[in-house]
């Protein structure tokens, strides 16, 4: 977008999704744990996950609710912080900076301009009393020093870039004017207003319409193209991150239990909650009135998880040793890529391959 | 197809009409009912108030016709009663009013008039001879100058505590609630009597004790106004985008703040005015010979309203008709932001 970020961008350029080159990673973040401190006890809400993201890469991060995707998204972004209350731990930096060794001040300069973040509900995320176009100049005038005049033909462009027609005139009008689709739009410009590396959507869409949601990602997906962003698509919806992600990354209970290439996984997934999963997704060839598949039981209590493997309680091929020992996230051997992970003591094989 | 059609209603006598007679008829009896010597005072103020309802009538009906069955007469009437308040108020030393404090020059003046809304003294006069119209005009200066200072004094002090202590919670909440409540639990008049006692009783000193009046009803509808607000998802947002805990407050929070506590303020102005009679009316606020509504009202005491019931009633008047009217209109003002922020 801005000259600066394409001269930054095209030197590394890992465009195949391969990893392991030279330059570091966007995203870093290693055994990032984050507990909350309640009056019951410490509920772990992310227990030790590690991730990386290159430029321009795009990772889904999938679970169901209460899994920690959320926390995890704000967690890498430094919005929730070790402090009363709070306990986090591991390092995530982003761009070469750890986010959480940051001065409040560091952090406030990152925001916006190297991470920024598209919020789950359009309703809530936009202020009740300022125009859209206001919301978009303030951080432009913050970050990038811009005039008034400057931030607001800067605002009325990135309207436009977003899809929405007559921007000038939207620009300004108030949030309750506008549609849910508009105005997840409108928060989909505000986090792009300073041209952000790495672009983080907490569930986008769930808050849409479905019609409107698939017009929201796609317009998420092309902008990240266009601007060579990288993306982290957090959602509880396999479908949203299916054909729009390069890798996926699986949460439960806290723990990423499968992370691999999004192929791989929707083909072949190793980890049985990934693999319960995908079969819980309705399909059209079904006949009418087939029970859907679903997973037996319910997610732990974080207060007090299981020991070993979290999914134990809940999996068909749990063994005792899956109830004593913890599984760590190891690359699995086989014709397969390199880069898959898996936590798993018995990886689903080839028989439960082909019947999936 | 003709059903769907807006059926026309063709009234007789029109709507237009009906509302002029009413308004003139009402506009008659009041000028009649107020300026006939003749009448017992009974019967003067029972014909001046028939008039008056039936003033309103017709204007409600005209003002319907005019601008749509909206419109809210009491309102209008309100502002308009506002305007002409401020406007008299401000050009009081141009206006040929008679003389409002110096004894000295209205020996010759008659003493205890009573109002014959014509005249040199249309309103009457006081013990003294002075002026009730000349001193009631210039007794709204102070009584609005002390209000309306004070009440944006306790507006932009209590609203900024409230805030404060709203979003960052915790101890500067308490230490704030606590302050808040030790304040609401002293009686306000004798809280009021108790700073006449130490301070010197002019503008600066009285405004001051009535804006602690209003703070801890400011801190707590901002403090709640605030709450309310900092935890909804545009404050993550706005912090997501790299802004600080000052530009979250007065960029963020302010703007939806302001609304609800301006709201207030509008309705406390009123409240205050009849504060500040109160106190005057105890010889605590503004001393004599310089006029306010409350040391007016307080001439009456005694003998004095039985027999001259106009030294109460016209600064009660004035008193009366300007707190309804700041009532009217901050209701109003309410009404509009209230469902405004409520559709959001």
């Amino acid at each position: 977008m801005t000259p600066k970020r394409e001269a930054a961008t095209t030197a590394p350029a890992p465009t195949d999704g391969t990893r392991g080159t030279a330059a570091p990673p966007l995203l870093d973040a290693t055994d990032v744990r984050t507990a909350f401190h309640t009056p019951r006890g410490a509920v772990r809400a992310v227990d030790g996950v590690s991730l990386t993201l290159s430029e321009g890469e795009t990772l889904g991060i999938v679970g169901e609710s209460g899994s920690g995707k959320s926390v995890l998204g704000r967690t890498l972004m430094g919005l929730i912080t070790d402090g009363p209350g709070t306990t986090v731990s591991g390092t995530v930096r982003i761009g070469g900076k750890d986010v959480h060794a940051l001065t409040p001040a560091g952090r406030r300069a990152l925001w916006g301009t190297e991470v920024a973040m598209v919020f789950q509900d359009p309703m809530t995320s936009l202020n009740p009393v300022k125009k859209t176009g206001t919301h978009l100049s303030e951080s432009l005038r913050l970050h990038l020093g811009l005039g008034r005049a400057d931030a607001r033909d800067r605002a009325v462009d990135l309207l436009r870039q977003v899809g929405i027609p007559e921007p000038a005139r939207r620009a300004g009008q108030y949030p309750h004017e506008l549609s849910g689709g508009m105005r997840q739009r409108v928060v989909i410009a505000m986090a792009l207003a300073c041209g952000p590396r790495l672009l983080i959507a907490d569930e986008p869409t769930t808050a849409l319409d479905v019609t409107v949601q698939k017009q929201i990602l796609d317009l998420l997906r092309s902008l990240a193209e266009e601007l060579r962003m990288a993306t982290i698509l957090i959602s509880h919806d396999l479908a949203t991150v299916a054909g729009r992600t390069d890798r996926v990354a699986v949460m439960y209970a806290g723990r990423l239990v499968e992370y691999a290439d999004t192929a791989a996984v929707f083909d072949r997934p190793r980890h049985p909650y990934s693999s319960a999963l995908i079969a819980s997704i309705p399909r059209l060839d079904l006949p009418p009135h087939t029970l859907l598949p679903a997973i037996e039981g319910r997610p732990p209590n974080l207060l007090h998880p299981p020991a070993g493997c979290r999914f134990a309680p809940r999996c068909d091929t749990a063994t005792d040793r899956c109830t004593t020992e913890s599984p760590g996230l190891t690359a699995y051997a086989g014709e397969r890529d390199a880069g898959g992970l898996v936590a798993c003591h018995h990886p689903l094989g080839a028989a439960e391959e082909a019947a999936v | 197809m003709s059903d769907l059609a807006p059926r026309t209603r063709t009234a007789f006598p029109p709507p237009l009409l009906i509302g002029a007679a009413l308004a003139v008829v009402g506009l008659v009896l009041l000028v009649f009912g107020a300026t006939t010597p003749q009448l017992v005072t009974p019967a003067k103020a029972a014909v001046a108030l028939l008039g008056l309802g039936l003033l309103l009538a017709g204007a409600s009906r005209l003002g319907k016709v005019w601008a749509g069955p909206g419109f809210d007469v009491v309102f209008w009437f309100g502002a308009a009663w506002l305007l002409l308040l401020g406007l008299a108020i401000l050009c009081a030393p141009w206006l040929p009013l008679a003389e409002d404090r110096d004894v000295a020059s209205t020996v010759a003046e008659p003493v205890f008039a009573t109002p014959t809304f014509t005249g040199g003294h249309p309103l009457g006069t006081n013990a003294f001879g002075l002026d009730l119209l000349a001193r009631s005009l210039y007794g709204a200066r102070s009584s609005l100058l002390i209000s309306l200072s004070a009440v944006a004094l306790g507006t932009v002090v209590g609203g900024a505590i409230g805030m404060v202590a709203g979003y960052f919670q915790k101890s500067v909440d308490r230490v704030v609630g606590i302050a808040t409540n030790s304040l609401l639990a002293v009686p306000p008049l004798i809280l009021l009597i108790a700073l006449a006692t130490v301070l010197q009783p002019h503008l600066r000193n009285v405004a001051f004790s009535l804006a602690l009046l209003t703070i801890p009803g400011m801190v707590r509808l901002a403090r709640a106004t605030t709450m309310a607000y900092a935890n909804r998802e545009f404050v993550v947002a706005a912090r997501a985008m790299g802004a600080g805990r000052t530009r979250i407050l007065l960029r963020e929070l302010l703007p939806n703040v302001l609304l609800p506590v301006l709201s207030l303020a509008v309705v406390m102005i009123s409240v205050l005015v009849v504060a500040e009679a109160s106190l005057s009316f105890l010889g605590l606020g503004i001393q004599p010979p310089e006029p306010t509504w409350g040391n007016m009202i307080a001439e009456g005491e005694g003998r004095v309203f039985e027999e001259h019931p106009h030294i109460v009633l016209v600064p009660g008047a004035f008193l009366f008709l300007t707190v309804f009217a700041f009532n009217v209109v901050g209701e109003k003002a309410r009404g509009r932001w209230d469902s405004r922020s409520v559709k959001l």
